[in-house]
C-alpha cells in the first residue's frame, strides 16, 4: 500500500511544488527583462528630464510626473468609489441579506466582474462623459472622474467577492455572543463582525486598487488622455494614465529608441507602485494577525 | 486603423502567395517575366499603397509589388541606394537628397499620386464658421482659451487631437500649430485631450458644444460641423472638399508622392498608369483621402 502510492505522491508533490516556484521565477523574469529595456532610459536622459511636467514623447520631452500624478488621482477616485460601494455590498449580502437574495446577488456580481472593460469604456464614452459634462458643468467629461468612476465600477466586483468570503468565514459565534451580550445589529457588524474580518476585507482593498491602477483600456477611453499636472480640482479635470501612456505609445515606437526605454521605465514605475501596495497591504495584515494572537493567547 | 493595416498586410500577404503559386491556365499565354515592384516610403501612404498593391495585382497576377513602411525620409533614401523602385513620400524631395541621387546616378523622378486633406471640426451647435490658420494654432497652443476670442460664445475651447504616433497629428503639429514653419517650436497646449482614435474625436465633437477637433477628411461624417480655414487674415476662407484640395485653395492639404528612379519603363510605368487612373483613385476616397482629378 504504501510502495504504490510513493510514487505518483512524489510527482505530485513535485509538480505542485515547481508550479508554486513557477510563479517567482516568472515574476523575476518579468522584473528582470523590464529593467533590462527600462533601465536604459536612465543613462540615456538626465533624471531632470524624467522628473520634468511635459510630456511629448515625439519633441524628446520624456516627462513623467504627469502620468505618475495621472495614475494616482484616477486610482484614488477609483478606490473612493470601489471601497465603500465594495465593503458595503459585501456587508449587505453576507450580514444582511436572507438567504434568497444572496444566491442572486453572489452570481450577479461575478457577471459584473466579467464585463470586458473595453465594453465599460464604450458606455463611459457614449454615456458617462457626456453625462457629467452636462450634470457638473464641465468643459469636457472625458475627465479623471469619469476614468474613477468606470474604475470603480471595474473594481467593486473583486472587493465585494473577496470581502464577502471573509466576512463569511467570521465564526457565527462572535455575532451571536456580540447579540447575546445586547449589541445591536449594526454594532455587531461594525464593531465585531467587520474588525474580525480586517484582513480579509483589506486584501480586497488592495486587489481592488491594483485591478484598477493596472487597468488601461477603459481608461484611455474616457480620460482624454491629457498629461497635465494636476490642480486642486484635478479630479474634474482631464488625465494621462500610466498604463495608457503604454497602450497608446508602444506600438508605434521604434524598438531600442529612446522612447521605447523610457515606456518601459514607465512600465518599472508602474511596477513598483503595485508592489509597494502588495507589501503595505501584507505588512499591516500581518501585524494586526500578530496582534490578535497575543491578545488571543 | 491598426487592424485594418493588419488586415491588409495579411490580404496582401494571401495576395503574393496566391499568385506565386498560381498555375498558369493551359492556352494563355505565360508572362514571360514576373515583374517585381519594391514600393517603400511614407507611414502615411502606407495603407493606400497596400490596397494599390492589392487590387493591382488582382488584375495582373504577373506583377508581385512589396510595401513597406518607414517614412518618408527612409522611402526616399533607399531610392538614393537604388534598392526600391517607387518611393513613397508625403513631401516634396529635398534638394539635398536629389543632389545625393544624381551623385549616385539616379535622376528622381516625382509623381503625385493623391492628396491629403485635414478638416477642423467642431459642434454644429457652436457658431463659429471660419477661422484663420494663425486662429487655429493659437486655440491649439493654448493662447486662446475661450469661444468668445474667435468670435464665438463664451465658451471653454476643449483642445482634441489624434495620439502622437498618428501621421495625421504630426501633419498638424508641423502645418497648422507651427503654420509651416521648420524654426517654429510650438507646441500643443498639454491639456490638449489626445483621443486613440477618430472615432472617439468624432464621438466628443458631436456631443460637445466646447470641442474643436481635426481628422482627416475623409473620416468626417455629417453630424460635425467642418469650418473654413483661411491661411491668413486677408486670404479667403475655404471649405475642404475634392475641388477646393486639388485646386490648392484650401490651406491644410498636401500632395502625396511617389518618386522613381529615372522616368519609369515596364511595369513600374504601367502600374503608375493605373494609379492615376479612375479605379485606384477610388481607392483613394474609399481610405479618406483626396483624389487627384475630381470625380
Amino acid at each position: 500500500m504504501k510502495s504504490t502510492s510513493t510514487w505518483p505522491e512524489f510527482l505530485i508533490t513535485r509538480l505542485i511544488k515547481a508550479s508554486g516556484y513557477s510563479a517567482i521565477v516568472f515574476v523575476a523574469l518579468i522584473f528582470y527583462f523590464l529593467l533590462n529595456e527600462g533601465a536604459p532610459a536612465l543613462f540615456k536622459t538626465p533624471l531632470s528630464s524624467l522628473l520634468s511636467t511635459r510630456w511629448y514623447p515625439i519633441e524628446n520631452y520624456f516627462g513623467l510626473l504627469p502620468l505618475i500624478s495621472g495614475s494616482l488621482i484616477v486610482t484614488l477616485g477609483a478606490a473612493l468609489v470601489a471601497v465603500p460601494f465594495g465593503i458595503g455590498t459585501a456587508v449587505f449580502m453576507s450580514e444582511i441579506a436572507p438567504r434568497w437574495l444572496r444566491e442572486i446577488l453572489k452570481p450577479l456580481v461575478e457577471v459584473l466582474g466579467g464585463l470586458p472593460s473595453v465594453v465599460l469604456g464604450f458606455l463611459g464614452i457614449l454615456l458617462l462623459a457626456p453625462f457629467l459634462r452636462r450634470a457638473l458643468d464641465l468643459p469636457t467629461g472625458l475627465s479623471a472622474l469619469a476614468g474613477a468612476l468606470l474604475l470603480g465600477g471595474i473594481a467593486v466586483p473583486t472587493v465585494v467577492s473577496v470581502a464577502e468570503d471573509a466576512l463569511d468565514s467570521v465564526p457565527r459565534s462572535y455575532r451571536d455572543a456580540a447579540l447575546a451580550l445586547g449589541a445591536t445589529r449594526w454594532q455587531t457588524i461594525w464593531r465585531v463582525t467587520l474588525p474580525a474580518a480586517r484582513s480579509g476585507v483589506l486584501t480586497a482593498v488592495m486587489l481592488g486598487i491594483g485591478r484598477a491602477i493596472g487597468e488601461t483600456m477603459a481608461v484611455m477611453m474616457v480620460t482624454g488622455n491629457a498629461a497635465v499636472m494636476p490642480s486642486l480640482l484635478a479630479l474634474f479635470h482631464p488625465a494621462r494614465t500610466m498604463t495608457a501612456t503604454i497602450a497608446a505609445e508602444m506600438g508605434e515606437v521604434a524598438n531600442g529608441s529612446l522612447h521605447y526605454h523610457v515606456l518601459f521605465f514607465i512600465g518599472i514605475v508602474l511596477f513598483l507602485i503595485s508592489l509597494a501596495i502588495n507589501v503595505t497591504a501584507s505588512a499591516v495584515v500581518f501585524r494586526q494577525k500578530k496582534r490578535a494572537e497575543r491578545i488571543l493567547s | 486603423m491598426k487592424t485594418a493595416r493588419l488586415l491588409l498586410c495579411i490580404l496582401s500577404l494571401i495576395a503574393l502567395s496566391g499568385c506565386a503559386n498560381a498555375t498558369v491556365p493551359a492556352g494563355q499565354p505565360t508572362p514571360a517575366t514576373a515583374a517585381y515592384i519594391e514600393n517603400k516610403g511614407s507611414d502615411t501612404i502606407v495603407n493606400l499603397a497596400l490596397a494599390w498593391a492589392e487590387s493591382y495585382q488582382a488584375l495582373h497576377p504577373e506583377v508581385r509589388i512589396s510595401v513597406t513602411g518607414g517614412g518618408s525620409g527612409t522611402g526616399i533614401a533607399a531610392l538614393i541606394n537604388g534598392t526600391v523602385d517607387l518611393a513613397n513620400a508625403s513631401r516634396q524631395i529635398k534638394a539635398e537628397e536629389t543632389a545625393d541621387a544624381l551623385a549616385n546616378g539616379i535622376t528622381p523622378v516625382e509623381h503625385t499620386i493623391a492628396r491629403d486633406a485635414i478638416a477642423v471640426i467642431v459642434n454644429p451647435q457652436n457658431p463659429i464658421q471660419q477661422l484663420t490658420l494663425q486662429q487655429i494654432s493659437d486655440i491649439y497652443s493654448g493662447k486662446i482659451d475661450n469661444w468668445l476670442e474667435v468670435g464665438g460664445e463664451d465658451r471653454p475651447i476643449v483642445r482634441l487631437s489624434r495620439e502622437t504616433n498618428s501621421g495625421t497629428h504630426v501633419y498638424f503639429l508641423e502645418q497648422v500649430l507651427r503654420l509651416g514653419q521648420s524654426d517654429n517650436k510650438t507646441l500643443f497646449a498639454a491639456n490638449t485631450l489626445l483621443l486613440p482614435s477618430s472615432e472617439g474625436i468624432t464621438a466628443e465633437v458631436r456631443d460637445n458644444p466646447n470641442a474643436i477637433g481635426y481628422d482627416g477628411l475623409g473620416y468626417v461624417t455629417p453630424d460635425v460641423k467642418v469650418i473654413a480655414v483661411a491661411k491668413d487674415a486677408s486670404s479667403p476662407y475655404i471649405f475642404p472638399s475634392a475641388e477646393s484640395v486639388n485646386a490648392g485653395q484650401y490651406p491644410i492639404s498636401r500632395d502625396l508622392y511617389m518618386y522613381t528612379a529615372g522616368e519609369p519603363t515596364g511595369a513600374v510605368k504601367a502600374y503608375l498608369d493605373w494609379i492615376v487612373g479612375p479605379e485606384a483613385q477610388e481607392i483613394v476616397t474609399e481610405l479618406g483621402f483626396v483624389p487627384i482629378k475630381s470625380p
